[in-house]
């Protein structure tokens, strides 16, 4: 049997390279891929709390699906938004789009 | 050390080296390529959980949809494909907050003393998961729908050419 | 039918909502949600009562209900509503009075400008009062006691173009905001030592704490009724409230705001009675006894319509304070009950008037009794009422809190029966002066009001009638058997003291009240003043000028507590200015001051005192002048100043860049989530 702490470390180190992917990429699509990361991050902690401490119940799974979808629809509207804004500025450097700089 | 650990190592060596590749490099079609295969290799854990049903959706909707999607993105914005520098100026900072919460969590994961229970997956899971969906979990299933069909006229409106005045 | 009681507060608020954001532009429309509204919270309200009234022990076992409103550390914070007898008497007086002051609402205020938000601000008022009356535990109360004394705020100042208005409806917030903040530290006295704000667990918890801080919590508790019921200190806000419309103060000025304060003091009684000889009650008793007397001195000597009844107020909820002073609980919430329907009938009435002639000057009136028929008969049963002439409804409340005050303190008990003589004859005075004789002003031609305005003082009447009769004493001789033994008293508590009959007590006021009335009929019906007539009671001389100007109260404030608010601003402002202008400069000037001084001073010797205290004045007005252009511009440029460097350091944070919000977001946790692995 694998130990529960193993995939917790995987989801752990998933999390904080996606973490660092969202903050540190200056692509606006490469956010997008950390923050993608990140949620696979939680999901596999979810499906690993439902696989070790309460199989019998599929709250664990329902929510992974729920992520899924979120993250589906999150990735299509972020992607629109990108898309937008590449066609009105003809950019999508995150560090070139401040309008709520003072 | 049983031959499904093993298993586990290599595919999380696989997951996390891919995950690597996705956020690092300035090519972003390479991370993106990267990216499909973080996504197989979650999946890939998902089937070491017994989570048959939950893998065979990542691959559909991650990699048949989103990982997709995401490229056509970068096709779309294709003069952002190669950048001078591919991080921002706060990079370092981002990169040793991000080990630290690594470093964090591994810890506390190590502490915690889980309550792991040796039972089983009873019954027919994938059954088991519909009906549950479709019964206790009814109400945030229709609205998840919701949310899909607003997602989905909702990119289709931003992302729409405007028509020239 | 119990639990269905909270939602009573719920249609008037809605009501409030709607017309807020739907229906402001309509006026008929806004009316009639409002009056609407407030009809199923009354339909709702008598049955609560009625279910109530079938429910036996319903005084010792409450119906509540409550949930947890949001965790504070250890405890959480309950929100919820109770009924019991006392809860329930005042639903149906409360939502019967409001319901008849709405439905004449509608007639008085009949092409006002802004129509739909007084109809507004009235259902946000009752919500208010509603809450209160239904709350359980003092949050609750508070919210609603707050909301309160906002829309008192709104609806003083409704017509807020004239000057008067928007000063009175400051001086109401103001002043009984002084109240309210004592009522506050009550409140986080109780929550402190007692863990809770619902009344079951504070009444619980005061039993075992010291006995001090049970009467450092009932005082400050009582220190909140003062403001809200305007008792003597604090009773000025409300005789300015009267530039309200009429409708208001019948509303806030007699069936409601005020009672609230009584209704405050009834409802936490436990917290009063706690200690040994309950100490907490001796205040209550001589501030209320004090007031009730010397607000009906004044009453007298005013010529405003309302404002004698506004005195009249302040006097009779002074009666009602001293009931539960002398630990009449029952007595004072059944006086609470019959004063709120004859005083809205006096103040409706006193609207009709108002409405018919144009003015609130009695000396402008006269006469009114054929010209006003159905305004004057329904006035008369009000003002028998107030004056205590059996069987009006007044009588049996008054005459059962003098009896309760003639068996705990007699010097009380003198004091209240001065009050209801003083009563009776300012009433009196009141109705010779507007309704007989002849119309002083003969450019007036008064007219009666339109039905939706008379209708209610007709229903009102007839509760001033014969409202008293569920309250007569259960041992009076025919009477009480034939009543039903008390039915009131039965139905707030039998736990609660009962009144003795006492037919002296009983004797005496009845002689008193007829006494005054005498009296007012000697002096002002006799002979009814003819215009340009003076007022017999100016023969009283310095007296007369005293109780006109209401004993300097007011030039008392403000040459006291305002002043000195003001003084202290220009000393502190003075300190301010000498400490950045610095040290040196401060003492060279204070030099070149204390020189001019001294040589000014040589110039006044010489000129003589008069002189020198009349430059003393202008000297001291042109120092607060200085001190005024100080102030502000000193106070503007110094915010300014702050900002001005703020901004211009604390905008660099400002990059634009999500990601940056975001990393520092991330620091911030992580910084947390060291502190937590620290501890």
């Amino acid at each position: 049997m694998i130990p529960l702490s193993w995939y917790l470390a995987v989801a752990a180190v998933l999390f904080s390279l996606g973490l660092y992917g969202a903050l540190a990429r200056r692509n606006a699509i490469a956010i997008l891929m950390g923050i993608e990361l990140m949620l696979n991050a939680v999901n596999i902690n979810l499906v690993a709390f439902w696989r070790y401490i309460t199989p019998q119940q599929f709250i664990g799974q329902v929510f992974a699906i729920f992520v899924i979808t979120v993250a589906a629809a999150e990735a299509a509207i972020g992607l629109a938004l990108i898309i937008a804004i590449y066609r009105h500025r003809q950019t999508i450097d995150i560090e070139e789009i401040d309008l709520m700089k003072w | 050390m049983t031959l499904m650990q093993i298993a586990f190592l290599i595919v999380s060596a696989v997951t996390i080296l891919a995950a690597w590749g996705v956020v690092v490099g300035r090519n972003i079609l390479r991370n993106a390529l990267a990216l499909i295969v973080a996504f197989l290799g979650v999946a890939a854990l998902y089937v070491l959980l017994e989570a048959t049903f939950l893998a065979a959706v990542q691959v559909l909707i991650y990699v048949g949809a989103i990982a997709v999607l995401i490229i056509f993105a970068i096709m779309l914005t294709e003069r952002f494909m190669k950048q001078e520098r591919a991080t921002n100026e706060q990079w370092w900072v981002v990169l040793v907050a991000s080990a630290l919460l690594a470093a964090i969590l591994i810890f506390l994961v190590g502490a915690v003393e889980w309550q792991v229970t040796s039972a089983e997956i009873g019954g027919q899971p994938i059954a088991d998961l519909g009906r549950a969906l479709l019964t206790t979990y009814v109400l945030p299933f229709e609205v998840a729908s919701l949310l899909l069909l607003m997602a989905l006229v909702g990119a289709i409106i931003i992302a729409r050419e405007q028509e020239e005045a | 039918m119990l639990q269905y009681s909270w939602l009573i507060p719920v249609f008037p608020l809605l009501s409030f909502t709607l017309i807020v954001f739907f229906t402001n532009r309509h006026k008929t429309l806004s009316a009639r949600l409002a009056v609407g509204a407030i009809f199923l919270s009354f339909l709702l309200a008598m049955a609560v009562f009625f279910t109530a009234l079938g429910i036996e022990g319903l005084a010792e076992e409450p119906y509540r209900s409550a949930f947890s409103w949001f965790p504070t550390g250890k405890t959480s914070l309950e929100i919820g509503f109770m009924v019991d007898p006392l809860t329930a008497a005042m639903l149906a007086m409360v939502t019967t009075v409001c319901l008849m002051i709405f439905i004449y609402s509608q007639g008085y205020m009949h092409g006002d400008r802004l129509y739909s938000r007084f109809f507004a601000y009235i259902s946000l008022f009752t919500t208010g009062m509603l809450g209160l009356v239904l709350a359980d535990n003092l949050m609750l109360a508070f919210i609603s006691w707050e909301i309160m004394g906002l829309c008192s705020y709104l609806l003083i100042g409704f017509w807020f173009e004239r000057p008067a208005a928007a000063n009175a409806a400051k001086k109401a917030f103001i002043t009984t905001k002084v109240g309210d903040v004592l009522l506050l530290l009550g409140m986080l006295l109780l929550y402190f030592q007692t863990g809770s704000l619902t009344f079951e667990t504070i009444f619980e918890g005061v039993n075992h704490l010291h006995p001090n801080i049970v009467l450092a919590a009932g005082l400050l508790i009582f220190a909140g009724a003062v403001g809200k019921s305007a008792q003597f200190p604090l009773h000025v806000w409300l005789p300015d409230a009267m530039e309200g419309p009429t409708p208001v103060s019948a509303l806030i000025h007699a069936a409601t705001m005020v009672a609230a304060g009584v209704y405050l003091v009834a409802r936490t009684f436990p917290i009063f009675t706690a200690v040994q000889g309950h100490p907490a009650l001796v205040p209550v008793a001589i501030i209320g006894a004090f007031t009730a007397f010397f607000a009906s001195t004044i009453a007298l000597a005013q010529n405003d319509i309302k404002r004698v009844l506004a005195y009249s107020t302040i006097s009779q909820l002074g009666y009602m304070m001293t009931a539960l002073g002398v630990g009449g609980l029952v007595a004072g919430v059944f006086h609470l009950i019959t004063h709120a329907f004859f005083k809205a009938l006096l103040f409706l009435g006193s609207g009709s008037v108002i409405h018919g002639v144009g003015t609130n000057d009695m000396m402008e009136m006269g006469g009114l009794r054929k010209s006003m028929p159905l305004t004057f008969w329904t006035f008369l049963a009000g003002m028998l009422a107030l004056s205590g002439i059996p069987p009006f409804a007044g009588f049996w409340s008054k005459d059962e809190i003098l009896s309760h005050a003639f068996d705990h303190n007699q010097v009380i008990w003198l004091v209240g029966t001065a009050a209801a003589f003083l009563t009776a004859f300012y009433m009196a005075r009141q109705v010779f002066l507007v309704f007989f004789g002849r119309p002083r002003n003969t450019e007036i031609h008064a007219h009666e009001s339109p039905p939706l305005m008379t209708g209610p003082l007709v229903v009102l009447a007839l509760g001033a009638t014969l409202l008293g009769l569920l309250g007569v004493p259960a041992d009076m001789p025919l009477l009480g058997p034939l009543l039903g033994n008390n039915p009131f008293h039965h139905f707030i508590g039998e736990a609660f003291e009962a009144t003795p009959f006492n037919p002296q007590v009983m004797g005496i006021s009845i002689s008193v009240a007829l006494a005054g009335l005498a009296l007012g009929w000697l002096l002002y019906g006799r002979s009814p003043l003819v215009a340009g007539q003076t007022d017999p009671l100016e023969r009283l001389g310095p007296l007369w000028v005293t109780l006109k100007n209401k004993y300097w109260i007011d030039e008392i404030y403000n040459a006291t507590v305002v002043r000195g608010t003001i003084f202290l601003a220009d000393l502190l402002f003075a300190f301010d200015a000498g400490v950045i202008d610095g040290l040196v400069n401060l003492a060279g000037k204070a030099t070149v001051a204390f020189s001019t001084l001294n040589e000014r001073f040589d110039t006044y010797v010489v000129d003589g005192l008069v002189n020198l205290a009349g430059k003393a004045t202008v000297a001291f007005s042109t120092l607060n002048e200085r001190f005024d252009t100080y102030v502000v511009d000193g106070t503007v440029n110094g915010i300014g100043k702050v900002a001005d460097i703020l901004g211009g350091e604390l905008r660099l944070i400002q990059t634009g860049r999500v990601q940056n919000y975001l990393l520092l977001l991330l620091l911030s946790v992580l910084m947390l989530v060291g502190v937590f692995m620290y501890q």
